[in-house]
């Protein structure tokens, strides 16, 4: 996982949603078991407190629970890491939309160019 | 209880305040930044907890006691500067260490000095300056202390070495003990802080989470700091 860190937002939340990506990519797949606070935090290059504190925001989610001897495990609630997937989703297509708005395009233009944009790509690669 | 706890610390040159009026305690598991401008205090400060100098005013207390040979037992410091004896081997230097100090752990030294390919035959002057940093961090940090303080340890060192020195503070965390690391290089040990003291002209102008930071004013402590100490 990639661990740079933004300065305009508590690392906390960063750590949150890079894990919460990792769950819903696969990469972290569902009740699969996590590294310890420290290896986690050592990965990351990040203070253990704000690891710890990023998995228990996690827990409180149910993105990840604890066994009490066993460690941390990332849910096995496909509904719960769809979800997840679909806030994501919801995120980047609202600063696309934001994005190309400030460039003057309107609804219709933008379904436009991804529609294009989806014909170059089966042209290119072959697909 | 606090591990480490000042009231009123103040140390005075002549008429020149390097330290006024400082009230702060910090708790154990906790790793601090030092922050300040050169000349802020941070040194006196350091020297002060760990009884280097004797404050003007005010009292410092370490789990509950004034620097003293037992406070020195529970502190473990990293001076800014060049502190062993440069004759001496660096196996020689973990032996002494060890003679010293009973909560240092020989093998944990020994293994970090090989995990970095320093060979411990080497006598610590023929050493380069990053090299001669990473020994004594690799010291200091091999004590299972309460209290380290860390007096600019990444002043002066390559990013490689720099990042060596956090991945050791972090490996090394301890819930019981707490870190201060004093720096102005603040954008590199961020991510590692959970709360940040400013410093000022000898006075603590905040002391406050990082994350807390990043939360009320949107930017980056880094940033944040320039702010505060625009020229």
């Amino acid at each position: 996982m990639d661990w740079t860190f933004r300065g305009d937002q508590p690392i906390y939340a960063q750590l949150i949603s890079r894990i919460k990506q990792g769950i819903v990519s696969g990469d972290l797949p569902p009740g699969s078991r996590l590294p310890s606070v420290r290896d986690l935090a050592t990965e990351a290059g990040v203070n253990p407190n704000t690891m710890q504190r990023a998995l228990q925001e996690l827990e409180r989610e149910g993105m990840v629970y604890s066994q009490r001897t066993a460690g941390r495990f990332v849910t096995e609630d496909v509904h719960l890491i769809e979800g997840a997937k679909r806030a994501f989703a919801a995120e980047h297509i609202r600063v696309f939309l934001e994005g190309m708005g400030k460039l003057g395009y309107g609804r219709g233009e933008i379904l436009a160019l991804l529609q294009e944009e989806k014909e170059d790509a089966h042209g290119n690669s072959g697909m | 209880m606090a591990i480490l706890e000042c009231k009123n610390l103040s140390k005075h040159y002549g008429k020149v305040a390097a330290l006024e009026g400082v009230d702060l305690s910090i708790e154990p598991g906790r790793v601090v930044g030092l922050l300040g401008p050169n000349g802020s205090g941070k040194t006196t400060f350091i020297k002060l907890v760990n009884g280097l100098l004797t404050p003007t005013a005010g009292e410092v207390f370490i789990e509950g006691a004034k620097p003293g040979p037992a406070s020195k037992a529970l502190v473990a410091y990293l001076p800014d500067r060049d502190f062993l004896a440069d004759w001496m081997t660096v196996e020689q230097q973990i032996r002494f260490f060890a003679d010293f100090y009973k909560d240092f752990d020989p093998e944990k030294a020994r293994e970090m000095m090989a995990r970095l390919g320093i060979d411990p035959a080497q006598r610590f002057k023929t050493l380069s300056k990053g090299t001669r940093e990473k020994v004594q961090l690799i010291l200091v940090m091999s004590r299972k202390a309460r209290l380290y303080l860390l007096d600019e340890p990444i002043g002066g060192v390559d990013p490689a070495t720099r990042d060596f020195i956090l991945d050791t503070i972090i490996r090394n965390y301890n819930p019981e003990a707490a870190v201060i690391i004093s720096t102005h290089l603040i954008s590199d040990v961020e991510s590692v802080l959970d709360e940040v003291i400013f410093l000022k002209e000898g006075r603590v102008l905040l002391h406050e989470a990082a994350d807390s930071i990043r939360e009320t004013q949107g930017t980056s402590v880094d940033r944040y700091f320039r702010e505060v100490f625009k020229c």
